[in-house]
Formats: C-alpha cells, structure tokens, sequence
C-alpha cells in the first residue's frame, strides 16, 4: 500500500478522486498527491483519526499547511506505545521508489488524546471536512463505541461501510436521513482500492467544491454507487 | 472458576499477577501489565495481539462470547490462552480478583 501502488491501481480503476486516510499519519500525504497529479488523479489530503473513545474518524484536508498543522496536533496527541512490528505490523514512510525513509516508533494503533467532539472541533479549525468512518461497524464504529449518535457532534458527513444495506441502515438510525453519506473502499490491501466509491456532482475537482458537496448545497452532492 | 477454555490448555499453569479489565484496546495498551489476565467482551483478533504486545497471562471473554477460529489460531500462535466466562464482566472480575487475594 505504498503511495505509487495506490496511485497506479487508482488510475487502473478510473478513479478520478482519491483520499488516503492513513490511520493517525499523515506521513505519505504529500508523495500521494505528487504522483496523483502525473496520473491526472485528485488527491485529496486525509487522516483516520482514532478518538480516545476508539470511535474511527475520517478527517479531509486541502493544503500543505493544514496537513503540517494536523500532522503536529496527531504527533502530539498520540500515546507513546512502543510499536512491535511483528504484532502491529510496520510502519514506514516511504519515497517513490518505495525505499524507506522513516520507521515510526510509536504505534499508531491506540486512541489519540482527543474525544471525538474535540476531534470535530480540531479538524473543523483546520477548516477541514470531519467524517466519522463506518459508523455501522462493530469494530470502532460511531455506534458501536457509543451506542448512540452525540448530540450536537458537529459533522460533515458519515461513512458507511461498504458491505453495508445503506437503506437498511439509515432506516433503523432516522438520524442519518438528513446528513450526506459516503462510501469508500477502506482498502487494507492493494487489490481493494476502488471496490467502492461514491460519486460526486460538483464543477470542478475543487475542495470547495467538495466541501459543497458534501454540504449538499447549490445542487453539489455525493451520489452512492 | 468455571471457565471455558477455548486456546491454551497446556499454558494453564503459568503465573498470574493480576487483572486487568478494559473494552478499550488503546486503554490496554497503556495500562495493562505483564501477567495480568485481561478481562473484556472485545473478541477480534486484535485483542490476542495486544495481550501479546503485553505480555498478558491470558484473556477472559465475558458473557459466554466465542472468538472464531482466526482468533483462536492467532492465540496459538502467539501462545496467549483463551478463555470464556458465562458470566457478566463485574462478576467474573470480582471472581478473578477474591482468588486472588
């Protein structure tokens, strides 16, 4: 799941569009969207923060500064337990050419140091888009963490997971009828990149317009596959 | 105690230091120490991981939950035993903790 593998089978499957939630990192971010521009694809910056309360949470960035400031916040809030790669599997940075440039020491595993309301709070000061991820989940999904949907948890949208009956899932939780959802593949391996996706009504490959989007506003939306 | 033994027999005997409950595995992480027994109804593969970053004497899955053979093969793996408790987390925990004493 290097930053070129990910591109490559992105373009393989025409996507347009990619964000790369890595899960607490940021690191690889930047190399994305390099080598997602060569290809003609959009990289939109992202993160899949784990709360304290190991709720998952997609969070969407647009420009290198806020990406710098998160990846400071994400650093900070991280608890320091030693990774064991052989348990927890590696964690690297790596360059184009996949040579490894950085091995992450502490594990990425654990909960930050931040609820999920400060978690919305922090990402929406960044003026970034907060999604909590596979919200129907039973493993650190919004629902299963916390049984239910906080009240006044200020959010953008919510993902669902892609194995989900969308239809199903919103009827038995009436309080997603008014927000957007979105679908994405969650890929842990290379060949999943792309089993779903979701589409997106907008003018321009713009974050405003993605933001508009997922506001549903000015005939901007997010269309399930 | 009454507990099912889903992985481990022959590792029954090794030393226990004490318990540990948690449902969070961050809070587990963080917290929990070599030879403790791990008290919890999370039941993925990721617990047997984390019992083994630790060093835990062994995880006890409450409320009669079976983990499923992924589980279990990881469990063998990294040598953690299994084990289940019919009963409620307070209750096997207040078990676990008179024994002891």
């Amino acid at each position: 799941m290097s930053p070129g593998n990910i591109v490559e089978k992105a373009a393989e499957r025409g996507l347009q569009i990619i964000a790369v939630t890595d899960h607490n990192h940021a690191g690889h971010a930047r190399l994305t969207r390099k080598l997602g521009d060569d290809k003609g694809i959009w990289v939109v910056y992202g993160v899949e923060l784990n709360t304290k309360e190991e709720v998952h949470c997609l969070a969407f960035f647009d420009t290198d500064e806020q990406l710098d400031l998160l990846q400071e916040e994400l650093d900070r809030m991280l608890p320091k337990v030693p990774n064991d790669p052989l348990l927890l599997g590696h964690q690297v940075i790596v360059d184009e050419r996949e040579q490894i440039l950085q091995n992450i020491s502490h594990s990425l595993v654990p909960g930050l140091n931040l609820e999920i309301s400060e978690a919305a709070r922090m990402v929406h000061d960044l003026d970034g888009l907060f999604v909590p991820a596979h919200v129907d989940r039973k493993t650190n999904g919004l629902y299963a963490q916390l049984g239910i949907f906080p009240d006044g948890l200020e959010v953008d949208a919510v993902e669902v997971s892609w194995r989900t009956d969308v239809t199903k899932f919103v009827e038995s939780h009436p309080e997603l009828s008014s927000l957007t959802l979105i679908q994405g593949s969650d890929a842990h391996f290379i060949q999943d990149v792309g089993r779903t996706y979701c589409n997106l009504m907008m003018k321009e490959r713009s974050f405003a317009e993605f933001r508009k989007a997922f506001k549903g506003v000015q005939r901007r939306k997010v269309i399930l596959a | 105690m009454n507990l099912q033994v889903f992985q481990g027999e022959k590792e029954l005997d090794r030393e226990i230091s004490g318990g540990y409950v948690s449902d969070l595995l961050s809070d587990v992480m963080g917290h929990a120490r070599e030879g403790e027994v791990w008290i919890t109804l999370q039941s993925h593969a990721n617990v047997v991981a984390i019992a083994s970053l630790k060093d835990l004497a062994a995880i006890v899955m409450v409320k009669s939950i079976v983990p499923d053979d992924q589980v279990l093969k990881k469990a063998a793996e990294e040598n953690i035993p299994v084990l289940g408790s019919p009963e409620g987390t307070f209750e096997t925990a207040g078990k676990l903790f008179s024994l002891l004493r």
